[in-house]
């Protein structure tokens, strides 16, 4: 076992890789309440074509897959698994990303009993033709919720406008239509090539004994057979670096527009030694002139282009990166245009050097605050682990960013090329 | 369970409740202000925290404000309006980063509250009035606010129901304001309210983290220290029940309708029935195992989510369900006979068992963060009761299958809310 120590904020989280190739993490800490665990897998809704277990050829499978395959996790032969976490006062829940699909609880008492039904319900899949058909009501449902979201349909709007072949495209829970066609037989195919420990991850965190967490993880995956590890070739499609197309429009039965600038990365902006520098530096950029103490948050504010907050996300992953801008506003041409504008200005802007430490002080507290969250901790910890990244890195990142790291990178990431726009529109009457 | 070390401290004019606790990397400071809902003067209640953050006399714009903020190494901050019962609270709330964790900085938690006191005591007015170019604005920005609520259906199919349910009740009070009151609110009219805030609401300040009480008291003192002549109390709201059942349809064009319905349980946070109404919600729709989830999504694939969730000030349940448009005489079926069932008995001790898990288990992880202590302490002010986890854990412990079905018998269908499609649930 080794001890991941972060200094800076006295904490100690500890991992193993064990035989079968699952990589666990514990990060004790006995203050809190409660414990949280999750169980997540390398496997999200962008893994739609593949080589299967035991197989060369690369097979595609329907839109929507990998969330359906968590939904039917939970039903197991004797019934369904939230009853086990619900007898001892838990509460269990899952998710699926673009890249990952994970399983979690959160309980105060009975935490290793927990843990080993986490373990075992994830790997014992039980999937048949009638569990499979009567799932299909129920994320339809989901689906037809997501498609009255504004902010969604906004957010998978700016994608598809981004990207033209690569999955993250797809909506997550794909399409009422494509959902229909998943038969218990894909969700072996799919469960057998991505759920095998080597591809997963399992992180502990709060109120439990180190010692007894970890004899228990051992003792129950050494229990267990798994396949040889193999290694699963994923295809993404082409995709080139500049944006599919300029500007999508939706419209949908709203009472004010929203609108989104997207900015696509290039590949090689995602290669693991420059991810977190090149995230923190996104980051950074959106905060410091697009949040409220932004210069650019307050003269579009002041010209009445947007109404209340801005909404900034940046993803980076293995295979896309993006990072968003967007918000309501009641006129979304200008807006666009004013927010693509600045973002090309800053090419040739200098970072004042008192903004510069100020955002740098800012960035430092809220990686601070962050470790106030047990379940977001874990996921970051698990995200970067996924991508080959130590996420205790990112303090000396931030710690050793100069100003002209921050213009160099800025100037290597915006293009006008690789910038899209997404508007949703009330209907025409 | 770790025994929370909390120290309330009746001031003056405010009272101080120190909760002492090293789980947190960052210190917590809530404000508190407390009055009644009334219908007059709520647009100006709801406008206020717009208004009061887009700066101050030292920082003239919202974003000198803001990057005060981020020279306070990203120190969290944000004013909001919202109601408990018949109560509106704005809430002043700072989280800051503990200058144990950060070289060099021994002042932060000084230099928060020195924030706060200008936030509070030095807004941009002059002569009684706020800015009138500012109050304009921002009277913009809410009118906005105020029609997009019909674009997130969930938050507008709860607010209708409400509307509908309590419509002669100060419960019915939109605590976002409203339209009609926009074109009389004035710089003058704002301040107005704000120095009745200021002066006249009851006070309450929370202070969440790793500190030395003694010393926390003394600079609270300091920063704190305008004179205030509290005049308001908390209303504990009566209790009451419907007679009839009234059912309101409204059309949009939506793909998935919304079936939310309002009941009265007439039960009050401080009344002996409340842990039975927490484990009677438990059983019918508060959590992954209960029959409304089981039946309605599990067993007839009717909805993606239905649950239900209890007001405690009030004496009210809501039940909330997405379904498909056609399927509405099914569900609010089978909702209706899920609370039948409870009634009549049919409960098993599984279901008792596990509901009173999960409820504790959710009270101990709201102990794990400071915004869900300061509401759970909060929650007890306006409802009347103070008692300490443990002792609320125990009183769920002890609840029976009987307490249930009484609290269930009580529980009174008040109004049926659906918001569907225009075209009835054909695919367009």
């Amino acid at each position: 076992m080794r001890e991941l120590q972060i200094p800076r904020i006295n904490e100690t989280i500890y991992h193993e890789q064990l035989d079968n190739g699952l990589n666990v993490f514990y990060y004790p800490k006995e203050d809190f309440e409660k414990t949280f665990a999750i169980f997540s897998t390398r496997y999200g809704s962008i893994d739609q074509a593949f080589t299967p277990l035991q197989s060369d050829e690369i097979i595609r499978v329907p839109d929507g897959i990998a969330h359906f395959l968590e939904h039917k996790m939970f039903e197991k032969e004797d019934g369904d698994v939230f009853q086990h976490f619900s007898e001892r006062g838990a509460s269990a829940n899952a998710f699926t990303s673009f890249t990952q699909t994970a399983y979690l609880f959160s309980s105060t008492s009975d935490t290793e009993k927990n843990v080993e039904t986490l373990l075992d319900f994830v790997q014992d899949p039980y999937f048949t033709e009638e569990t499979v058909e009567k799932e299909k009501g129920i994320i339809e449902q989901e689906i037809r919720m997501y498609d009255d979201q504004s902010d969604w349909r906004l957010f998978f709007g700016t994608l598809q406008s981004m990207f033209e072949n690569h999955p993250v495209r797809i909506d997550i829970a794909g399409t009422v239509d494509s959902i229909y066609t998943i038969t218990h037989e894909d969700l072996y195919t799919c469960y057998e090539t991505f759920y095998h420990p080597s591809n997963m991850s399992l992180f502990v965190i709060g109120n439990f004994s180190l010692d007894k967490m970890a004899d228990l993880v051992q003792t129950n995956q050494s229990n267990k057979e798994f396949a040889p590890i193999e290694k699963i070739q994923r295809d993404y499609g082409e995709e080139k670096d500049s944006v599919y197309k300029q500007k999508e429009i939706i419209r949908m039965p709203v009472q004010t527009p929203k609108c989104m600038v997207g900015i696509k990365d290039k590949k090689e902006h995602l290669q693991t030694d420059q991810l977190l520098k090149n995230e923190l530096v996104r980051e950074l950029v959106t905060d410091m002139y697009f949040s409220k103490s932004g210069k650019y948050f307050e003269e579009l504010y002041d010209e009445g282009l947007v109404m209340d907050h801005l909404r900034l996300e940046s993803y980076m992953e293995k295979t896309f990166g993006v990072t968003m801008i967007g918000g309501r506003t009641l006129k979304p041409e200008e807006f666009s245009e004013r927010v693509k504008t600045m973002l090309l200005d800053l090419k040739d802007t200098t970072i004042a050097e008192d903004e510069f430490n100020r955002i740098k002080k800012r960035k430092y507290g809220e990686l601070i605050r962050d470790f106030n969250d047990l379940e977001g901790t874990a996921n970051q910890i698990i995200h970067y682990h996924d991508l080959n990244v130590d996420y205790r890195d990112i303090f000396e990142t931030l710690e050793n960013l100069t100003r002209e790291d921050m213009s160099s990178v800025i100037s290597d990431w915006i293009d006008e090329d690789r910038m899209s726009v997404c508007m949703i529109l009330p209907e025409e009457e | 369970m770790t025994e929370l070390l909390k120290q309330s401290i009746q001031k003056d004019t405010f009272d101080l409740h120190l909760i002492h606790t090293k789980k947190f990397k960052t210190n917590t400071i809530a404000l508190k202000f407390t009055r009644p809902l009334e219908r007059e003067g709520i647009t100006e209640r709801a406008l206020l925290p717009f208004v009061l953050q887009k700066g101050t006399e030292d920082y003239p714009s919202e974003r000198a404000l803001r990057q005060r903020l981020d020279e306070l190494y990203g120190a969290k901050f944000g004013i909001y309006g919202s109601k408990k019962g018949e109560n509106h609270i704005i809430t002043f709330v700072l989280d800051l980063p503990n200058e144990k964790f950060i070289k060099g900085e021994d002042s932060l938690t000084k230099q928060g509250l020195q924030f706060l006191t200008n936030v509070l005591t030095k807004p941009k007015a002059k002569q009684d009035a706020f800015d009138e170019k500012l109050v304009e604005k921002e009277k913009e920005t809410l009118k906005n606010k105020i029609q997009s609520i019909i674009d997130e259906k969930m938050q507008y199919a709860n607010m209708r129901l409400i509307d509908e349910m309590c419509e002669d009740e100060p419960y019915g009070i939109h605590s976002h304001g409203y339209l009609d009151d926009l074109p009389q609110l004035t710089g003058e009219s704002l301040y107005n309210t704000y120095q009745q805030m200021l002066f006249e609401d009851q006070l309450d300040i929370f202070v969440v983290g790793d500190f030395e009480n003694a010393q926390m008291e003394t600079s609270i003192d300091t920063a704190f220290s305008f004179s205030r002549k509290p005049s308001v109390s908390i209303v504990r709201s009566e209790a009451q029940l419907p007679e009839t059942v009234q059912t309101v349809t409204e059309k949009q064009k939506i793909k998935q309708a919304k079936l939310h319905m309002g009941y009265r349980t007439g039960v009050h946070f401080s009344d002996k029935e409340f842990p039975a109404l927490q484990v009677f919600n438990g059983v019918f729709g508060g959590y992954p195992h209960s029959k409304l989830f089981l039946n309605v999504r599990e067993k007839h694939s009717l909805a993606y989510y239905a649950a239900s969730r209890f007001e405690s000030n009030k004496g009210l349940l809501f039940v909330f369900s997405g379904i498909a448009p056609e399927k509405f005489d099914q569900a609010r079926e089978i909702i209706e006979e899920q609370h039948q069932t409870i009634s009549e008995g049919q409960i098993s001790d599984e279901e008792i068992n596990q509901t009173k898990k999960a409820i504790i288990n959710q009270l101990k992880e709201t102990l794990d963060r400071s915004s869900g202590i300061i509401e759970l302490f909060h929650q007890q002010i306006i409802g009347g009761k103070s008692e300490k986890p443990q002792t609320i854990i125990d009183q769920i412990d002890a609840v029976t299958k009987d307490d249930v079905i009484t609290v269930s018998k009580q529980i009174k269908l008040d109004t049926v809310y659906f918001l569907t499609a225009e075209n009835g649930g054909e695919e367009a």
